[in-house]
């Protein structure tokens, strides 16, 4: 038992802090006891005293994910919330939202407190539960938001479905503002859609696969972003996608309008083309899309206009890919992917190092109301240590998560999260 | 037949060059032939088997692939069943690993969602013949297609050929698409724009992408065609929003009669990969007219599946075994 913890001689970067430079992290009873360049040079020699110390060490703010699916209740076999939980932690996030299309879905107070109570007894990376607009997510009905609220919920999606009634969505903005939650819309007019399976381009019409027009997202956010200035509630978008929509947010964001959005990391590096071949492992909602979608959503990132990254980890088995394109359940996982997978993009230069950051910690924890990590004097301790030199190859079968279903199985990539710590705890260690 | 036929699968025409196509269409004309006779059987592929694994409903093309089959003396086993996820039990997968561990040579399947041709020649040992995947390709209509145009036209460099009809549904056409163009031929593609499926200009392969030409206007694409391919019109495309108001309509703007065929070049021929709908798209005098050709695209249909049959189903064989057909 170790009295406390030494981060010795790293990267230390904290945008909500103007921080990046090299110092010394000391963490005791649970909080950043001391932060500077050699802050703990006095406890090396002490008994008690665990020190790390790597050549390439980057230690960031706690990372936060606003859009995970643990599957529990009803799908364990893909994913409960210990392995969720652990594979959080593996990717470096202290706090996950978890999204309600679950078996049973999640529009009760009843399973809000479970997976909190669930999550609590496990320990580790922090749940959030996000429950649902509307009951069953069949776009009806209001679901008992202030219930769920008070059980835990820090925020309302009927995530996989789309609210497609203006009118109860006008109803969801103005309720849930009222007790102070965001409404996280899956952005996708199903009329557009029915049958979709990919991006509509030249990449579903070879294939002869349905497609899903960018326009089906477009719409939503257009008419939700109007609903959203006319209510004066807080509206969240989940995983933009196209360049339509980033236009409309950016519009947004410019009129002071309370709109926020997210980007998941496989929407930042993929595009339609990768599904040639069938591949069910790139199927996803929504599809990957072209060129142009990707460079605008990068911009976006960069800019702010996206304001956070969120990763949709979406686990499946091999029974829902291993079959018939058209029959694929979509989704991939991405927990355990996106320090590694987004870092080549920051080393690419598609968006700097601050905005990765600020996009993983502070700009997610003010949409859904958390606690701010930050690397503070006296802040609770919440960090992720990342072995920046690591080199490995990606290989589903060595994460934490129930899941395999990633196109990313093979990949090169450089920067392993060594350490993550909630709240004092170490909740995941990986040195090479 | 010195030439080994380069592939292992026929999953769809994108993935054959010119010399491939050749190569079918050649073999094919040999095999005409064996059809003509009063006892329509060799026994290039005795003790082969071929399983005829239909999962969407057929009659000609299961058919034909079947009489393909016996002339060519091999076992032809058909299954039929449904893919609609109501009656699913078993996996795609694991029919099609049962069917190879029966010792398939062949396994010919039909399916309606795009891309099973693909899944299960990557779970099989033996060949597999796409005989249509949903929306996607049915190549074995792609080369009956050209085998008769070949046999009606000299050359497939420069020929106009339109073909009209449902583009964004039909399999047919992505097939006839790449097979035509590969060949030399000029394809102009026709229909409303609710049946015309986006980023269609970039589905070929650029050196081919001048080799095609979309139209709204149906009297456009037929205005010179040498060869006129009518596609069929579905019923259900009418259903929900619908792809256009009526058949009515659709047979007053899109369908081929008498008058509007005589923009076609005159010695154009009018195709149809059938079940023909009779007054929507085709109008019965031009169906049955003189030139049409649709009669003689199901009797060269048997004569490329034999040569498809006989090209995939010898594998681990040289491909001189067994022939010439006796």
């Amino acid at each position: 038992m170790t009295d406390a913890l030494v981060l010795r001689r790293v990267r230390a970067v904290d945008p909500s802090l103007a921080l990046d430079a090299e110092v010394d992290i000391v963490i005791e009873r649970g909080r950043i006891a001391r932060i500077g360049p050699d802050a703990g040079a006095a406890l090396l020699k002490s008994e008690r005293v665990r020190v790390v110390e790597l050549d390439g060490a980057l230690v960031l703010p706690g990372l936060i994910d606003l859009h995970a699916h643990v599957r529990e209740p009803g799908q364990e076999y893909k994913e409960d919330v210990r392995s969720g939980l652990a594979a959080a932690a593996a990717g470096g996030f202290v706090d996950i939202c978890v999204m309600p299309n679950t078996k049973p879905v999640n529009d009760t107070r009843a399973i809000t407190e479970m997976l909190v109570a669930k999550a609590k007894n496990i320990g580790g990376t922090r749940l959030h539960p996000i429950g649902a607009i509307t009951v069953g997510l069949k776009g009806e009905k209001l679901a008992e938001m202030a219930d769920m609220r008070d059980a835990g919920a820090v925020g309302v999606s009927d995530d996989g479905r789309c609210v497609m009634s203006s009118a109860v969505m006008r109803r969801a903005l103005e309720y849930a503002s009222t007790f102070g939650m965001p409404v996280i819309q899956h952005c996708e007019d199903h009329t557009l859609t029915e049958g979709a399976q990919v991006h509509e381009g030249a990449v579903s019409t070879k294939l002869g696969l349905r497609g899903w027009p960018r326009v089906a997202e477009d719409i939503i956010v257009a008419r939700d972003v109007l609903l959203t200035e006319y209510t004066g509630a807080r509206y969240h978008v989940a995983h933009v996608s196209t360049y339509g929509a980033v236009r409309i947010l950016r519009e947004a964001k410019h009129r002071g309008i309370a709109v926020t959005a997210e980007v998941t990391p496989h929407h930042l590096l993929l595009t339609h083309e990768r599904v040639l071949g069938y591949d069910t492992a790139c199927k996803v909602n929504p599809p990957l899309r072209e060129d142009e979608d990707v460079e605008a959503l990068r911009g976006a990132l960069a800019d702010g206009t996206i304001d956070c990254i969120a990763t949709d980890h979406a686990p499946h088995s091999s029974l829902e890919k291993d079959c018939e394109f058209s029959e694929a359940a979509p989704g991939m996982i991405g927990l355990e992917l996106c320090v590694p997978l987004l870092l080549g993009l920051v080393k690419a230069g598609a968006f700097p190092m601050a905005r990765f950051v600020d996009a993983l910690t502070a700009a997610p924890a003010k949409i859904v109301g958390l606690d701010r990590p930050t690397l503070r004097e006296g802040a609770r301790a919440d960090l992720v240590l990342i072995d920046t030199k690591a080199k490995y190859v990606i290989d589903p079968s060595r994460m934490r998560t129930k899941g395999r279903n990633t196109p990313f199985t093979g990949v090169p990539v450089e920067g392993r999260v060594a350490l993550t710590v909630a709240a004092g705890q170490i909740i995941h260690e990986a040195f090479a | 037949m010195s030439r080994p036929f380069p592939h292992r699968h026929l999953l769809g025409i994108e993935y054959l060059d010119r010399a491939d196509i050749e190569q079918v269409l050649d073999l094919a004309e040999t095999f005409l032939e064996i059809n003509e006779r009063a006892i329509k059987k060799v026994p290039t592929l005795r003790g082969r088997t071929v399983f005829n694994l239909f999962l969407e409903p057929s009659t000609r093309t299961r058919t034909s692939f079947e009489i393909a089959a016996k002339r060519l003396s091999a076992e032809a086993v058909n299954i039929s069943g449904s893919t609609s996820s109501a009656t699913k039990g078993e996996t795609l997968i694991d029919t099609v690993k049962n069917l190879d561990a029966m010792s398939a040579d062949v396994i010919v399947v039909r399916h309606g969602a795009s891309g099973a041709a693909e899944l299960v020649a990557k779970n099989v040992n033996a060949a597999v013949i796409n005989a249509g995947d949903g929306t996607h390709e049915h190549p074995s209509q792609a080369l009956l297609d050209a085998f008769t145009i070949r046999a009606h036209k000299k050359s497939f460099e420069g020929l106009e050929v339109a073909i009209i009809g449902d583009i964004a549904h039909s399999r047919v056409a992505r097939s006839d698409l790449f097979c035509l163009a590969k060949l030399g031929a000029n394809v102009r593609l026709c229909a409303p724009s609710t049946l015309m499926p986006l980023g269609i200009t970039k589905i070929l392969p650029p050196e081919l992408a001048s080799r095609l030409t979309v139209h709204s206007r149906v009297e456009h694409a037929l205005e010179g065609a040498d060869v006129v391919m009518m596609l069929r019109i579905q019923a259900e495309r009418l259903s929900g929003a619908g792809f256009f108001p009526t058949t009515r309509e659709y047979s007053r703007t899109f369908g081929l009669n008498r008058k509007r065929v005589e923009l076609a070049k005159s010695d154009a021929i009018v195709m149809h990969p059938g079940p023909i709908n009779r007054g929507v798209e085709l109008e019965a005098e031009v169906a049955d007219g003189t030139r049409s050709v649709v009669l003689d695209q199901v009797k060269r249909g048997v004569a490329v599946r034999m040569a498809l049959l006989y090209l995939l189903g010898v594998s681990g064989l040289p491909h001189d075994e067994g022939w010439p057909p006796s």
